[in-house]
């Protein structure tokens, strides 16, 4: 067991994929996050989860941010063998908000990114379910969006 | 002599039915999508969303102290568990320090919570399987919890008592004999419990060897709690991921262990949740032995803007990983509040490991797990 703090993670991280990384993303933000370019998350995902340093077997959260004129999506990935954390972040357009999807890294993905979509409108390209899951199939809008509007009714019965 | 049967006539279908939304031993409002050929499942695919109620949009809209009363209605069956998580993420994310004492306090009333909801899980378990008299056992001595929070809320089921910098109230005088006194009356009876069903040959043979998830499965899919421990992996975050005092404190890690059948099956999954009671309570003891005075509020402005951040907090509840990623943009509401919570990634194996089993296995399944239907649809 060797607990690596997120500066090592993310120079290691940095040391694989040179300019496929951004930066990292420390000021009030805890844990620090790696920003990185939407179309590599899959790739980064499956490094951390394979390289025998860093290990992030564990897939903790999955959650969706708006911020008004763009997406992120925060992943919060643990070690149980080296007990360390980092969060992954990557930014999205808000007009078509798109990224491959992660559960061929880790399944716990197939039901957080579901939540994501669902509640978000994010969709995760290439996932194994791609279905709404708290709300109704056939639900419009997705409510945590900050631009959502309250529909009236639902099927005929007002909300 | 009446003609040999085809074998067309014999064929056998596949049907899909539904388990739920109302149905007794789906702990709630959860639905099962069944597909089964007689009485083997081939596929069960758990339709969630029956008790959405947006709480993270809630969330957004709500002072950050407004927040509190709606994670009591995260986990109904462990609110102080959801306070407090609350409550340390909070903190966590705005850098207040809160008293001693209030840390002890909420130590002591989140391990209270997490008996009470082991002693529910275990009873409505046995129910699932069988055995009704758990279920008046379990609620019996799960009075006694409600009592003592009473006293020390005035509540028995939404508790609201952790503050953003403490807990609303000091411990009540008398309070912490009470405590002891009920550790005292309960911690033998669950040797009482064991000899009442644990062991029972049907109990055992209906959990033994169904559900099997092995530790490497359980941490790929997202388990947390009870349930990934079962599978003989001893991961806790109260000793991964230390927070309050629990570093202080002396208790041990409950795993699996293939007592009776294979490891990470539905009877190891039960059995961790009787032995985590044990080091429960003799967490309890040690914070009555332990507890220093002092107050129980750190001095929190009225209007509180926790500065522009981001955090996310996880604590241990009963029934998994209890986390927060909280957002603040500085003002007084949450930019984005989101919870994980540990049913709900429970919910996301369900699929898997029910293939191919017998449809009173499932219920069995559901019953290890002990998810909590507010939990999984928040």
């Amino acid at each position: 067991m060797k607990t690596l703090s997120a500066q090592e993670i993310f120079e290691k991280l940095k040391g694989k994929f040179g300019d496929g990384v951004v930066s990292l993303q420390t000021e009030s933000v805890n844990p620090p996050f790696a920003v990185v370019p939407p179309g590599s998350i899959q790739e980064v995902c499956r490094f951390l989860k394979e390289d025998p340093d860093l290990l992030f077997d564990y897939l903790v959260c999955i959650s969706g941010v708006d911020h008004k004129d763009k997406f992120a999506v925060a992943y919060h990935v643990y070690s149980t063998e080296h007990r360390h954390r980092i969060g992954v972040k990557a930014m999205l357009p808000h007009d078509n908000p798109v990224i491959p999807t992660v559960d061929v890294v880790w399944k716990a993905a197939i039901y957080l990114e579901r939540e994501t979509y669902d509640l978000m409108g994010i969709v995760f390209e290439g996932s194994c379910d791609p279905n709404r899951i708290l709300l109704p199939d056939d639900w419009e809008g997705h409510p945590l969006r900050k631009d959502y509007i309250y529909p009236e009714q639902y099927h005929g019965i007002k909300i | 002599m009446t003609e040999p049967i085809s074998k067309e006539a014999l064929r056998t279908d596949e049907w899909t039915i539904n388990m739920g939304p109302h149905h007794p031993s789906t702990h709630g409002v959860l639905r099962l999508e069944l597909t089964t050929d007689g009485e083997i499942v081939s596929k069960a695919r758990p339709s969630l969303g029956y008790l959405h109620r947006g709480l993270e949009k809630i969330g957004e809209r709500v002072a950050w102290a407004q927040f509190m009363p709606f994670t009591d209605r995260l986990d109904y069956l462990a609110g102080m568990n959801c306070n407090c998580a609350y409550a340390w993420a909070v903190e966590k994310l705005a850098g207040i320090e809160i008293p001693e004492r209030a840390e002890w306090i909420r130590v002591l009333v989140c391990e209270l919570n997490r008996i009470s909801s082991h002693l529910v899980a275990w009873g409505s378990f046995c129910a699932d399987m069988g055995a009704f008299t758990p279920l008046l056992y379990g609620i019996r001595e799960r009075e006694w919890v409600n009592d003592l929070f009473e006293m020390v809320c005035g509540q028995r089921l939404t508790y609201n008592y952790a503050r953003i910098g403490g807990v609303s109230h000091d411990l009540p005088p008398g309070f912490l004999e009470k405590t002891k006194e009920f550790c005292d009356y309960f911690e033998p009876l669950i040797d009482e419990y064991n000899r009442l069903i644990t062991y029972n040959k049907i109990l055992v043979h209906r959990l033994k060897n169904i559900g099997v998830i092995s530790a490497r499965d359980a941490i790929e899919w997202g388990l947390s709690g009870p349930n990934l421990r079962g599978s003989g992996f001893a991961y806790d975050i109260r000793r991964a991921e230390p927070y309050s005092v629990y570093p202080k404190l002396d208790f041990n890690v409950v795993v699996g262990h293939a007592d009776r059948g294979t490891l990470g099956d539905c009877f190891d999954r039960y059995l961790v949740r009787i032995d985590e009671m044990r080091e429960s309570v003799k967490i309890v003891r040690q914070v009555i032995d332990r507890i220093p005075d002092g107050p129980v509020m750190a001095k929190v402005p009225r209007v509180f803007k926790p500065p522009a951040g981001e955090c996310y907090f996880r604590a241990e509840s009963p029934r998994g990983e209890t986390g927060f990623y909280l957002i603040s943009d500085g003002g007084t509401n949450a930019y984005r509040l989101k919870i994980r919570t540990g049913s709900y990634m429970a919910m996301n194996i369900f699929e898997k490991i029910s293939k191919g089993v017998m449809i009173s296995d499932i219920v069995a399944l559901i019953g290890s797990f002990d998810i909590i239907l507010p939990e999984t649809d928040r």
